[in-house]
């Protein structure tokens, strides 16, 4: 009696992610149709444009601090002592330890250091310290999450490895994580690598639950069944046609996390746990700045401005790509 | 004006559009459709084609902007009605069920409460009378031991279950019409065959006019007394179900028609019809049905072809037609 | 429904020692150690760093020590290392002037988020939306102290106020109700700002929620029953949206330890967290693995309560 004309709802659920742009004439790949609804959001262009800049200037600001000597962001020069920005040198300054352009872009700190080329030398330490961070996170997150939601149903004894991985994340969850963080670090001979891999090993348990979540909605997709019924094995299966389908809500984690990481090595400078001088990062700079907030304001504003500014990116960035893996947000025809 | 008021609906040249990133989208394209009291109409289509749309510009439930035309319900114009009207009208005199019952029921309200408030509402019932009236809809509808069932929540039942529950909300307060939106697309074939009875006994006793929405020409065939098939956003065939069954004119209801199997028939190949539906982005300036049609001649890519008569009560939106 | 609660508590419990027991060992394996802190004292002789690591027990093999810890917590005997005054008194003579902070901030925090991100769902695209967006986004992306001392300059500036601390040096003498408002005057400034970042990441999640909800079929049909727009929003859909909001606010213990640091650091509140910092600084283990073991507990308890309060208002859970 009931013969369906046309697609029935069920085989629309089935149908490929991109059934929306066919129906429209486009044939596109799920990651091209990603990019074009990110597009249209203007706040989270604006994000990444200012990341790319951000990129830019940590590499170039490395190379420069590192080689041109007169750039050096421990140089001290003690009759320039706290110049508010774009200040010159006064005349009586060496020759050799004149600044570049005979200014001093965002002035000098109290031991006549140029805020400028520290700044700088902090971008590259700063953006550093949030993309190792996360990676070790990721590394550790998807490892678990992704062993978690494909495995989960084997069993080791009387527990399986979903109940065996999920419960060590959540032990590591209930770790009061700042303070611990703290505490390793406030215990540890202070190294950046160190504040690396204590903010990595304490941040990837959010990571593991999305990928598992993934995993678990995945595994269950005809094209994963296709793909073992084909003989594939199994680790193929997983690196090959399962990850990348849950890179998505991986990658929206990763920017958020970045973000994250670099707030949280800025406070822990400002609580005096951070890297040493002279090795400058934003958050050290801060912090030092922190005492002259009434007599040189901009050795505080400048890198707190920078933080919010480079943070907010990320956040912006995060968020758009959130947005636009939510099919339910964008505009359909018809 | 007699023909005005004898009509309970009557929809005129509709046009609705959605408003997107690229630029406004037609998903209906100037449609005519009129429900008498009581009578059982059928509106049909594949999926996109614009009858949900229709459906909920009536109700004033969709996100698209009537462009242009009319719609009168009981002689009043639903387009331009100040918003508290119409929320009188919606529950109350047009009831609405959804094709989707597993989430159309709001899961932290007990289905007892979820129909008590449309008989409060409409109706200014006391909660007792309310109560009184619910049970006495959930006996109605269907549903086995309702003192028990009424304090269950959505989860609790089963599909079946939910949309009987959503009929009992829709017609709780004896509308004059009933808008059925794909009512069985997501239920057991067993259990679509309970429903439209349930909906046809519904029906019969409170002498409700429905508009029927689907993609099933089955249940057209066994409840619907008149139907109109759209296709891209325009009505291209409508008369009653025998003479459009029977008779079809267009040649798109022709090829529905002939791709369903026939088990009186000998085994013979399944003809699907070839090409697919237009973008509603990319619609043709002709006939919308003129790329895929074997009988296409000269006048379709040129213009749109109006509904040709082609019997009593019969017509048929083809060139091919034209006398 | 009891066998589920003491299932549970058990779980949890054993999870509580994993942790201490963890913790203890990350502490201990750490380089630094107490006796180091004074370690430049030209008063402390060999013999007195030897007597302080007897009587601390620090030679002893580390299950002892753990035992040991254990031991003196559960007999509220356990001393600091830093002054050897009992660890537990201070704890909660510290836990007494944190929970005003903590109270007043989250109650900020609660009450602003839901009417915020409320609106903004409601008006989704318009300037209003767009404008709190901007505004949640730089509040959490600015470091806490950065805006913390902004606000300081400004209102000290400004108003020439006081703004450290828990009172105003000097009115202790002062007659009741100006202690009062001295107390209270303190207590706005640093709530204010632990309740910023707060209120930005709440009302982004209330938005989120209340569109999701927005989107669902069973607003469209409680539309279609002719409800009016405040009944559809405020009774079906709302309802439905706070659901998950119920289970954060149990995890929001443990934001009584970790939370507070920094900003009683640039305060000078002398709370739960500003010890926590004096302890680590000091090398007090004691002190640092209780405030942890604490800090844990209040996140399990925060769980527990979570999933209680989740069971009883969401009726598609029921425990078994």
């Amino acid at each position: 009696m009931s013969i369906p004309i046309g697609p029935t709802p069920a085989s629309e659920a089935l149908a490929p992610p991109h059934a929306d742009a066919e129906a429209l004439g486009i044939a596109e790949t799920p990651a091209r149709q990603l990019w074009r609804t990110f597009r249209k959001d203007r706040l989270a262009m604006l994000g990444l444009y200012v990341l790319l800049a951000l990129v830019v200037v940590a590499l170039l600001g490395n190379l420069l601090t590192g080689w041109w000597v007169v750039f050096d962001p421990a140089t001290v020069r003690l009759p320039d002592k706290l110049l508010p920005p774009l200040s010159a040198p006064s005349s009586m300054l060496a020759k050799e330890l004149v600044p570049p352009l005979h200014s001093y872009p965002f002035g000098t700190d109290e031991l006549g250091r140029n805020v400028f080329a520290r700044m700088l030398q902090g971008s590259f330490v700063s953006l550093s310290v949030g993309v190792v961070a996360v990676s070790i996170s990721l590394g550790i997150g998807v490892t678990v999450g992704g062993l978690a939601g494909f495995y989960g149903q084997r069993k080791f004894g009387p527990i399986s490895v979903d109940s065996l991985l999920m419960r060590f994340t959540d032990v590591v969850l209930c770790f009061p994580t700042f303070f611990l963080i703290l505490t390793v670090v406030a215990l540890l001979p202070p190294s950046i690598y160190n504040i690396m891999i204590v903010i990595g090993i304490t941040s990837w348990m959010s990571t593991a639950r999305f990928v598992r979540a993934e995993f678990l909605a995945l595994r269950e997709q005809d094209f994963v069944t296709a793909a073992k019924a084909l003989g594939l094995p199994e680790w193929r299966i997983i690196f090959r046609h399962m990850i990348p389908n849950a890179m998505a809500p991986v990658l929206v984690s990763a920017t958020i996390n970045v973000a994250h990481a670099i707030l949280t090595e800025s406070a822990l400078s400002f609580l005096g746990f951070g890297v040493r001088p002279p090795y400058a990062t934003w958050g050290n700079i801060l912090a030092d700045g922190r005492s002259y907030i009434f007599d040189a304001p901009w050795l505080f504003l400048i890198p707190g401005a920078a933080i919010l500014v480079v943070v907010l990116a990320f956040n912006l960035v995060g968020e758009g790509l959130r947005d636009a893996m939510n099919p339910k947000l964008r505009k359909r025809a018809g | 004006m007699t023909r005005e008021t004898a009509e309970l609906l009557s929809i005129r040249d509709l046009h609705v559009e959605f408003s997107t990133d690229a630029g406004p989208v037609p998903a209906v394209r100037g449609i005519d459709l009129s429900i008498a009291a009581g009578e059982t109409v059928a509106l049909v289509g594949e999926s996109g084609c614009g009858k949900s749309v229709t459906a909920m510009s009536v109700m004033r439930l969709t996100e698209g902007r009537v462009a242009g035309g009319s719609i009168h319900f009981q002689g009043r114009d639903l387009v331009s009605l100040p918003d508290a009207d119409m929320r009188s009208i919606r529950g109350g005199q047009i009831g609405m069920i959804f094709q989707e019952p597993m989430t159309s029921l709001n899961p932290v309200f007990t289905i007892g409460r979820q129909i008590e408030e449309v008989l409060v509402l409409h109706q200014r019932l006391s909660a007792r009378a309310a109560r009184a009236q619910a049970l006495e809809l959930l006996q109605r509808v269907g549903i086995p031991a309702p003192e028990r069932r009424i304090l269950s929540y959505p989860h609790e039942l089963s599909g079946g279950m939910k949309q009987r529950v959503m009929l009992a909300m829709a017609i709780a307060c004896r509308p004059r019409l009933l808008i059925a939106d794909e009512p069985t697309t997501a239920l057991d074939v067993t259990i679509q065959a309970q429903i439209m009875e349930l909906l046809r006994s519904l029906k019969q006793e409170f002498g409700m006019a429905v508009l029927l929405i689907t993609h099933d020409l089955g249940v057209v065939a066994h409840f619907a007394e008149r139907v109109l098939v759209m296709y891209a956003g325009k009505i291209v065939e409508q008369g009653t179900v025998r003479d459009v069954f029977k008779r079809a004119s267009h040649p798109y209801t022709q090829a529905l028609l002939a791709a369903l199997p026939d088990p009186l028939k000998p085994a013979r190949r399944l003809e699907a019809i070839p090409g697919r539906v237009p973008s509603p982005l990319m619609l043709p300036a002709g006939c919308a049905f003129c790329a895929r049609c074997a009988h296409a001649f000269e006048p379709c890519p040129g213009q749109q072809p109006p509904l040709f008569e082609v019997g009593e009560g019969h017509g048929a939106a083809c060139f091919l037609r034209a006398k | 429904m009891w066998r589920f609660l003491t299932r549970t508590i058990a779980q949890r419990l054993l999870l509580l020692i994993v942790i201490s027991i963890v913790s203890h060992t990350v502490i201990h394996l750490a380089p630094g150690e107490p006796t180091e802190v004074d370690a430049m004292n030209p008063m402390m002789k060999a013999e007195d760093i030897a007597r302080i690591r007897q009587s601390f027990h620090l030679d002893d093999p580390i299950y002892l020590q753990y035992l040991h810890w254990m031991k003196d917590l559960c007999t509220g005997e356990l001393k600091s290392f830093r002054d050897g005054l009992p660890v537990v008194p201070k704890i909660w003579q510290r836990f007494l002037n944190s929970l005003p902070l903590f109270l007043c901030a989250t109650a900020i925090v609660w009450t602003a988020s839901f009417p915020i991100g409320i609106q903004a769902a409601l008006k989704r695209g318009s300037r209003y939306d767009r404008g709190t967006t901007f505004v949640a986004y730089t509040l959490i992306s600015i470091p806490g102290f950065f805006l913390s001392y902004l606000l300081i300059l400004w209102v000290v500036r400004t108003f020439h106020l006081p703004v450290i601390g828990l009172r105003t040096f000097g009115t202790e003498s002062a007659h009741g109700a100006v202690r009062v408002m001295d107390r209270v005057w303190h207590l706005v400034i640093p709530s204010l700002m632990a309740a910023l970042t707060g209120i930005a990441v709440l009302s982004r999640y209330v938005r989120a929620q209340m569109l999701e909800v927005l989107g669902q079929d069973y607003v469209r049909t409680a539309r279609a029953k002719g409800l009016d727009e405040e009944q559809v929003v405020y009774g079906h859909a709302l309802r439905n949206a706070l659901l998950p909001f119920v289970t954060m606010f149990g995890l929001l213990l443990p934001g009584l330890i970790s939370g507070s640091v920094i900003f009683e650091q640039i305060f000078a509140w002398p709370g739960l967290g500003l010890l926590g910092y004096e302890a680590i600084l000091a090398r007090d283990f004691p002190m640092i693995l209780t405030l942890n073991f604490m800090a844990a507990a209040l996140t399990l308890l925060g769980i527990l309560l979570s999933d209680i309060l989740y069971a009883l208002v969401d009726p598609r859970i029921r425990l078994e």
